[in-house]
């Protein structure tokens, strides 16, 4: 072999040879990152379960401080119609006193900007572990501040949704819905 | 033992040693397993790495026949495992062996764990075995996590709901990982089947590295309770017949105890919300995992912050990779360790302490005292660990595993 005509050892000028492997190295790693891809896109959600992301709700027959759970997207969805003193209760809430603070208008208003501030769509899912919260059937525990309440772990939400008490980081999430009508809701 | 090293055993069957000459399994095993030198002095704490292994082939006999009769759909799954139940011939057995095995898999492997902390199996040098060992030990939890999802009741759904939102705790990337696992936008049908395959592959995983363990363990031999190292042929015997026995004897009585509950309490070890199919609008008033998760459970509620909690709870397994460089003992054994002996005993009243806290509503004093045990947990690891080792002064160790035993004996 013409082993004498490489440079022996690795220090010295880069070879040929170095070069190759460089080159050989990056695309092999590129050609993996290319294969790995689909195999973790395979995890996403599929168009099928895409498809079901959204629902419509007619809220006519949800009396005054009543509210009701649809399930969206496999999870809870509540629909509050809430009291004038639940609604005074929540505005009157200095932004101060939330760990994520949020007004209570801006948690009432449609992907249309407008503002009804007696219909609350939220998800009904803490914002910690995922569990669903009591308070929105009657007879439900509403806890402290009289909106939902954790069993699992003891967080509390006021009658906007916000996070008052316990590990719960954020609001329950407020979805994209639009009011279509008076009565009829979209969400999703 | 000391004859047959250096030199392959001569097989007097003309087919073994036409097989062994073209792929030496039986001088692997002969080696491995029958003259392979042995600590003399081995205790019954060192049957539970046999015990463990006979749990896992069980494990998997078990679950390979159950999954013959499991729908891994949302709205067949729970009634196909009630079909195991009731109408598949001796299904009510392969379930229930199943479901028990989880736990006493676990009861042999804390036990197993527990030997190594206490007699110091994992210093040196025996690091990478240890770290192996914590690699099945997570991999277990997984397997057992994905398992309990499987029967689709009310607890597979809520256990899998928190413990796959633990995940969303982690900043930036944590939402996309939770749709990665979920497949959607909660636990669903796709969940329930990436959960199915995976529970079907990590025993197979767990196997392999079990395989490593052993390799790992036969280049150094194995710890003893003394945590000396054998000097000659008087401190061994050979594996055959003398563990091989004395591991059967023990996998025997646990095997004994496994079955009173497969058969007389089988679901004692259970919840009784897991015979309830799921529903994702309704939250279980109580969410509690299996009992062997308990502690970890307790760490993550005592953390009043998610983030926090869920870093504290994957913490308390991290630091078990680093535990051979957090001990700073040269000693092994506790036997020979007169103050950090009692600290190990303690350690396992916290875990059990832990335990309890975790089986309970995070309310009243089960919150202060979950609080507690978790910084004493921490504490034992990265505090008493590292410095007690400096200024402990350990009792002379025996001059032999020889001299020890014997003197015993007389």
């Amino acid at each position: 072999m013409a082993a004498s005509s490489i440079p022996a050892g690795g220090h010295g000028d880069p070879t040929r040879r170095d070069f190759l492997m460089v080159a050989t190295g990056a695309l092999g790693a590129v050609g993996v990152a290319a294969v790995a891809w689909p195999f973790i896109n395979n995890l996403n959600p599929a168009a099928d379960t895409l498809a079901l992301s959204s629902v419509e709700v007619n809220v006519q027959p949800i009396a005054v401080g009543q509210a009701v759970t649809v399930k969206w997207r496999g999870k809870p969805l509540f629909i509050r119609h809430r009291t004038p003193e639940e609604i005074k209760e929540a505005e009157a809430v200095p932004l101060s006193q939330l760990r994520d603070p949020q007004t209570d208008n801006s948690r009432v208003t449609d992907t249309a900007k407008k503002v009804r501030p007696e219909w609350l769509v939220q998800i009904g899912v803490c914002t910690h572990l995922g569990c669903v919260p009591l308070g929105n059937k009657p007879g439900d525990p509403k806890g402290p501040f009289g909106g939902w309440f954790c069993p699992c772990h003891g967080s509390a939400y006021d009658t906007s949704g916000r996070i008052r008490q316990g590990p719960a980081p954020k609001n329950l999430e407020i979805p994209p819905y639009l009011f279509t009508s008076d009565t009829l809701v979209r969400v999703g | 033992m000391a004859s047959s090293h250096g030199t392959p055993p001569a097989f007097n069957n003309k087919v073994i040693a036409w097989i062994d000459h073209r792929l030496p399994i039986f001088s692997y095993i002969e080696k491995e397993y029958h003259t392979f030198p042995t600590p003399r002095n081995f205790n019954y704490f060192w049957n539970f790495g046999a015990i463990a292994t006979v749990m896992l082939v069980l494990m998997i006999a078990t679950g390979v026949v159950l999954a013959t009769n499991y729908t891994p759909h949302t709205s067949m799954a729970f009634d196909s495992v009630e079909r195991i139940m009731r109408d598949v011939p001796s299904g009510w057995l392969m379930r229930y062996l199943h479901m028990n095995g989880a736990s006493f898999f676990f009861i042999a492997v804390y036990v197993h764990i527990f030997r190594g902390m206490y007699y110091g199996s994992y210093k040196a040098p025996r690091e990478l075995l240890w770290i192996l060992g914590v690699i099945i030990f997570l991999l277990m939890m997984a397997t057992a996590f994905m398992g309990y999802v499987l029967p689709w009741g009310q607890m597979s759904f809520w256990g899998a709901t928190v413990i796959t939102n633990l995940f969303s705790a982690i900043p930036v990337v944590g939402d996309s990982i939770v749709t990665w696992l979920w497949g959607g936008f909660a636990v669903e049908n796709p969940t329930l089947n990436r959960f199915y395959a995976l529970h079907y592959l990590l025993p197979f995983v767990i196997v392999a590295v079990v395989a490593l363990h052993v390799v790992a363990l036969h280049v150094h031999g194995s710890n003893n309770p003394l945590g000396i190292d054998p000097k000659g042929p008087q401190d061994t015997v050979p594996f055959h017949p003398y563990y091989t026995m004395k591991d059967g004897f023990g996998v025997v009585v646990f095997l004994i105890v496994y079955a009173a509950f497969v058969f007389f309490s089988p679901n004692m070890l259970g919840d009784a919300a897991n015979y309830i199919e799921a529903n994702p609008l309704v939250t279980p008033t109580h969410i509690v995992p299996e009992w062997y998760f308990l502690p970890y459970y307790a760490i993550l509620r005592a953390i009043p912050d998610k983030l926090g909690g869920v870093l504290a709870m994957f913490g308390a397994i991290a630091v078990l990779f680093v535990l051979p460089w957090l001990d700073t003992s040269r000693v092994r054994s506790c036997s020979f360790r007169p103050i950090y002996k009692w600290f190990m005993f303690v350690l396992v009243i916290d875990v059990v302490v832990l335990g309890v806290c975790g089986a309970n509503p995070p309310e009243g004093w089960y919150v202060p005292i979950a609080q507690l045990a978790t910084v004493y947990y921490f504490f034992h690891f990265l505090i008493l660990l590292p410095v007690l080792g400096k200024i402990e002064r350990p009792r002379p160790l025996p001059p032999s595993i020889a001299d020890a035993v014997l003197k015993k004996a007389g």
